[in-house]
């Protein structure tokens, strides 16, 4: 079979908000684009967004500037954010916004006609436009029209829909392809036909979003196998920060059908309680030493607390989320979960069916269409759900190059932005600022060269080889190989991590990478969702080790990253990096960098009090020498 | 609480196939679309289906079931009588891929025809003021999640393939009235709406507003004032008078 | 197409379901219905003109107003005693005016709905096949006529008006009347279906983009659009209002109604 071969200047893998901004600036610095995803254009895992997108426009509140949002993504992110992304991020994400309403997006409205902003957990003023809780959806949508304008413009000009932009839906990427130690160009297969397709291109963006497929419990689409992390690996660039990762404590472990939809936090303010499958309400065996003052210690008080806040103290259900996260994880670890590894959050016994619909209207409107379950009547099955990988390809902040030259990233799939946490709307302005710096880097770099390097014919072989491969065998059924991946993942390298328990979730992924080798796809090449992923295993293998590595090296709790052996903070650990490389593309591993101190305008920004509990004494010693 | 439930689906490549029976078993609390997953891991792997979200929010798991249009995903099996064979097909307007996966690039190319948004000249970012009463309308067509069902489900190319090339279908015809209602769009849209893209093919007979997940009503909201506002245009002399003599443009 | 897809050998075709349609409930119920109710309309409305019982003091049948001869089809039933056509019609009354409701009615964008559906199929149901070899909407002659609903939807406005009139006419007379009651729900009922016509919804400000700057007609649309959301079940209730208001009056005027509040 003939493989189909497209020759392009870039070729932007993903089609979320990221890649789709990415792939425009491109377009619109003159070159010829290419933007290949998994799923048909528009269904990108960034529809799921709901809150905003985080920009320091001060429609709502005129105080807010871009040091304002510099200072809380940096807070958020406990200081190890890559501190010049996270000024990029702030300087620009206004005009980013902008920029989307001259392309057609209708924000919600201030009173004077501006986008409305709304406030959010981290964010010191309201800062996030939106629109009602379909703010992805807008954003893909709107970014999704503009590419289409820009064929229109050169449908114009050229005759041709596609002469400098176009789309590959339902195509999958399986390798990078290089010359010597430069991006050359990608190989992939049509999902639809099971064809194979090659792009000859001396510049990839990698949008390829998260990573949350490799858990059992994950707010992620089955898109999010961590492609882009994978194949940037096995181009030789590196991961970092892979050990922080955002899990909710109680996303719905049980039905399938709503698997993975968080729970928010007010069903527990308004009265949820947890409880184990003993019938006990066990928060109060989990509050910590510290907290013994501020919690109440008997059921009692707790319930007295919902009327009379003054003069009782509040309920341990609604102790910090890492805290509820261990506990439950401890419950269900002792074996007193559910039987689907979850715990029961109850609100239904607490409060009158009409005062639940009250106040949490939403909630109970959502699982009551998605899943029959009326949380009215019913206790939830909740636990520690997967939603956000804030660790990824390490880039320049300005470019988005990878080490690799020639490859860029963008979005969830790069690192550094977010530190060891993000911020609920930092996401969506991340993808907007930085997707359009990857495009210009990549165009940039495209102008640069001198000579278009092309892949080399052995590469392509083994490409093609290594996809064709579960086909040709009739080995294990990949989707279980899969099955034990997340349950190893969700387990042992989930929300609260322990030495050995990571120690021994590496042991069994080295076993995984064995079986991930061995499975077959039966059926044909048409549009087989068996093949894809037995395809996608290979990814998801070696991500996981990336997370279970670095989380076992990480001897701190920061952020998305909760050792119980190692509780607390600590400065020393906050300037060091982790980095993932692989050299042989089986196995990972991670080497500790430092982190580059932040420029001195930028850390002046900042409280002598509120740097004293992240810097080490040597670095508060250097600012005290810069403040003076 | 588990049973087993039957289900028929239909499998195939490229238009051939049939109906074929599965006896599955069905837990508590499930959809449609968890059925066909269960189905995939354990009785047939290369079993064809579009989805992503899971939460009725991406649009891409489209089907018909009991020859209904729906969202696999927003399916409940307690919809269905326990003894009751569940019937799967893939949306029939489209031509079929493998499954139940069709080939919808019909609306892509559809959705290339809209000229897009078209704001006027000098405006720039940043400068843009609207009031949220003058956005609600297009935003409440903006909240589509594309996954075609009402285009699927309209009898003009359902049942009249030869129609095709003459009608966007309501999903682009909605398009067109969002952007025309847009408090910043300056292109003509009601002769083109009516030319090019087959507004007078809708009969209004409301199916795309019966299957929409989103409960986006196309028909009242966006079809119906389309077709009025084409009627200002090329039907109504009084308005057209009206026009004349105060020199108001219609947008 | 945003993007090129390899032609793979077989494909480009729907898939075979040789069936109509693989719905397992009862979708022919509701065209059904609406088929039954919307003929016994036109049995009615027919037999209504024929019938020359059509007024009582101080009662007119709705069919028959507002009469425009002076002949004696329709004596002391004249709108401010005026009658354009003079006295040579003899005609039943009804076929001068009922063009214009009846227009309305027959252009309005539900009973389009409702009678395509019923009366021609296209389509009977919801992803039901519909029987027709050829389909061209409402693209050309004469469905293309159904665009001027609007120049109806001026004159139900009026006709809905001498309705009002009437009742209230007859209220004032006859205020212990059931019939002036029966008349008058009619015409709040006539009303309420008139101003959510979406052609009004469309007049009042839906061919505005910025309603912010007209506040009053924003305003209206508002109100339109409450109406209009309900539209369809005005319009059924409107069409049996005004059948049963017409019998009445012509049960009463023919004397087989003769209770003393009648």
């Amino acid at each position: 079979m003939e493989i189909e071969r497209h020759e392009y200047d870039v070729v932007v893998i993903g089609a979320g908000g990221a890649g789709l901004r990415a792939a425009i600036e491109a377009r619109q610095q003159g070159k010829r684009t290419a933007i290949v995803c998994k799923s048909l254009f528009g269904k990108a895992h960034t529809v799921m967004a709901e809150g905003g997108a985080a920009a320091a426009m001060g429609n709502v509140n005129s105080d807010d500037n871009w040091m304002v949002h510099f200072r809380d993504t940096m807070r958020g992110g406990k200081f190890l954010n890559n501190w010049r992304m996270a000024e990029l991020h702030a300087k620009e994400a206004p005009d980013r916004v902008w920029e989307l309403e001259a392309w057609g997006a209708l924000f919600d409205r201030t009173k004077d006609g501006k986008i409305s902003q709304r406030n959010f957990g981290g964010h010191e003023y309201p800062r996030l436009a939106h629109v009602g809780d379909r703010t992805g959806l807008e954003m893909i949508r709107t970014l999704q029209q503009r590419v289409v304008a820009l064929q229109q413009e050169d449908y114009e000009t050229h005759g041709d829909y596609e002469a400098y932009i176009k789309v590959f839906q339902e195509c999958t990427v399986t390798r990078l392809l290089k010359q010597d130690d430069r991006i050359a160009g990608a190989f992939g297969y049509w999902r639809e036909s099971g064809a194979y397709v090659l792009f000859d291109a001396p510049a990839v963006v990698l949008a390829t979003g998260g990573i949350g497929k490799s858990y059992v419990v994950t707010s992620n689409s089955w898109e999010y196998t961590g492609d882009g992390h994978a194949l940037a690996l096995l181009a030789g660039a590196k991961l970092i920060n892979m050990e922080f990762i955002q899990f909710h404590p109680t996303g719905m472990v049980w039905p399938p059908s709503v698997r993975g939809i968080l729970v928010t936090e007010s069903v527990r303010g308004d009265g949820g309680v947890l409880r184990n499958s003993e019938g006990e309400r066990f928060m109060f065996q989990y509050i910590p030493e510290v907290f013994k003052d501020k919690y109440a210690t008997t059921e009692e008080e707790g319930d007295r607390w919902y009327t009379d806040q003054a003069n009782n103290r509040r309920p341990p259900e609604l102790l910090p989320r890492d805290e509820v996260a261990r506990a439950i994880n401890a419950e269900v670890k002792a074996g007193r979960g559910s039987p689907q590894g979850g715990v029961y959050l109850d609100v239904s016994t607490r409060l009158p069916a009409e005062e639940i619909k009250r106040r949490l209207p939403s909630m109970h409107h959502q699982f009551k269409e998605l899943a029959d379950v009326d949380i009215t009547a019913e206790p939830m099955q909740v636990g520690p759900t997967c939603h956000y990988i804030m660790g990824g390809v390490e880039v320049d902040a300005d470019s988005g190059a990878a080490s690799v030259p020639g490859l860029f990233a963008a979005g969830e799939v790069s690192g550094g932005m977010h530190g060891s946490n993000r911020l609920g709307g930092n996401s969506l302005s991340d993808l907007l600022v930085f997707g359009r710096r990857a495009g210009a880097g990549a165009a940039a770099y495209v102008e640069s060269l001198a000579a278009r390097p092309r892949p080399a014919q052995e590469a392509v072989d083994a490409a093609r080889a290594e996809a064709e491969a579960p086909l040709q065998r009739s080995g294990e059924n990949p989707y279980e190989v899969h099955q034990e991946l997340q349950r190893t993942m969700n387990a042992l390298v989930g929300i609260i991590r322990k030495a050995d328990e990571v120690a021994e979730a590496l042991e069994v992924v080295e076993k995984l990478k064995e079986r991930a080798q061995l499975v077959g796809a039966a059926g044909s090449r048409v549009y087989n969702p068996g093949w894809h992923l037995a395809l996608d295993l290979r990814n998801m293998v070696l991500v996981s080790e990336c997370v279970a590595r670095a989380a076992l090296k990480r001897e701190e709790s920061r952020g998305g990253h909760t050792r119980d052996d190692f509780p607390g903070m600590n400065p020393e650990w906050r300037r060091k990096l982790l980095v993932c490389s692989t050299g042989d593309g089986r196995s990972v591993e991670v080497e500790e960098r430092v982190q580059p101190s932040m420029r001195d305008d930028l850390i002046t920004l900042f409280d002598r009090d509120e740097l004293k509990k992240y810097l080490t004494d040597e670095e508060m010693a250097e600012f005290d020498g810069i403040s003076k | 609480m588990s049973y087993k439930a039957k289900f028929k689906v239909w499998r195939g490549e490229g238009g051939e196939g049939k109906l074929e029976d599965f006896t599955v078993e069905v837990n508590e609390g499930e959809v449609v679309l968890d059925i066909i997953h269960r189905l995939q891991a354990t009785q047939a792997p290369d079993l064809a289906v579009r989805w992503n979200c899971k939460a009725g929010k991406c649009g891409s798991c489209s089907m018909e079931i009991n020859g209904k249009p729906r969202l696999g995903c927003m399916t409940r099996m307690s919809t269905f009588q326990e003894d009751e064979t569940i019937t799967v097909t893939p949306m029939r307007t489209f031509p079929v891929i493998k499954d139940l996966v069709t080939d919808v690039s019909f609306n892509y190319q559809k959705a290339r025809e809209v000229p897009s948004f078209t704001p006027p000249e000098g405006v720039r970012p940043g400068e843009y003021r609207m009031q949220q009463v003058d956005v609600e309308r297009s935003q409440e067509f903006r909240k589509c999640i594309e996954c075609f069902m009402c285009n699927n489900v309209c009898h003009v190319i359902r049942d009249h393939e030869e129609n095709k090339p003459a009608f966007s279908g309501p999903r682009f015809l909605m398009r067109i009235a969002e952007l025309d209602m847009h408090p910043y769009d300056v292109a003509d849209r009601k002769e083109s709406a009516q030319q090019d893209h087959g507004l007078g093919y809708c009969n209004i007979t409301k199916c795309c507003t019966e299957v929409c997940p989103e409960h986006i009503k196309i028909t009242d909201n966006a079809l119906i004032p389309m077709k009025e506002r084409v009627v200002d245009r090329k039907y109504d002399p009084l308005v057209w008078l009206g026009n004349k003599i105060f020199k108001r443009s219609s947008k | 197409m945003t993007q090129t897809t390899p032609d793979a050998p077989v494909r480009r075709q729907r898939a075979q379901v040789k069936v109509r349609t693989l719905r397992t409930d009862r979708w022919w119920l509701t065209p059904l219905v609406t088929f039954l109710g919307l003929s016994s309309f036109l049995v009615y409305g027919v037999w209504a003109i024929i019938d020359t019982s059509n007024f009582v003091e101080p009662y007119i049948a709705p069919f028959a107003s507002p009469c425009l001869s002076t002949s004696a089809v329709c004596d002391g039933a004249r709108l401010f005693g005026w009658a354009p056509i003079g006295d040579w019609y003899a005609l039943p009354p009804g076929l001068l005016i009922l063009g214009l409701p009846g227009g309305f009615r027959l252009t309005c964008y539900y009973y389009r709905k409702s009678y395509y559906r019923s009366f021609w199929l296209s389509p009977a149901a919801c992803s039901v096949q519909e029987p027709h070899g050829k389909y061209t909407g409402e693209t050309r002659f004469p469905l293309i006529v159904q665009n001027i609903h609007r120049y109806f939807f001026y004159f139900a406005l009026v006709i809905g008006a001498i309705l009002t009139y009437d009742a209230i006419l007859a209220l004032v007379h006859k205020p212990l009347g059931l019939g002036s009651y029966i008349l008058l729900a009619n015409a709040v009922l006539i009303l309420g279906y008139t101003l959510g016509c979406h052609s009004c919804r469309h007049i009042t400000a839906g061919r505005l983009n910025h309603f912010s700057r007209h506040p009053l007609r924003y305003r209206a649309w508002t109100l339109v659009s409450k109406l209009n959301a309900k539209h369809q079940q005005w319009a059924w209730a409107s069409m049996f209002s005004v059948m049963g208001a017409d019998l009445y009056v012509r049960l009463v005027a023919k004397g087989i109604i003769a209770f003393p509040f009648a």
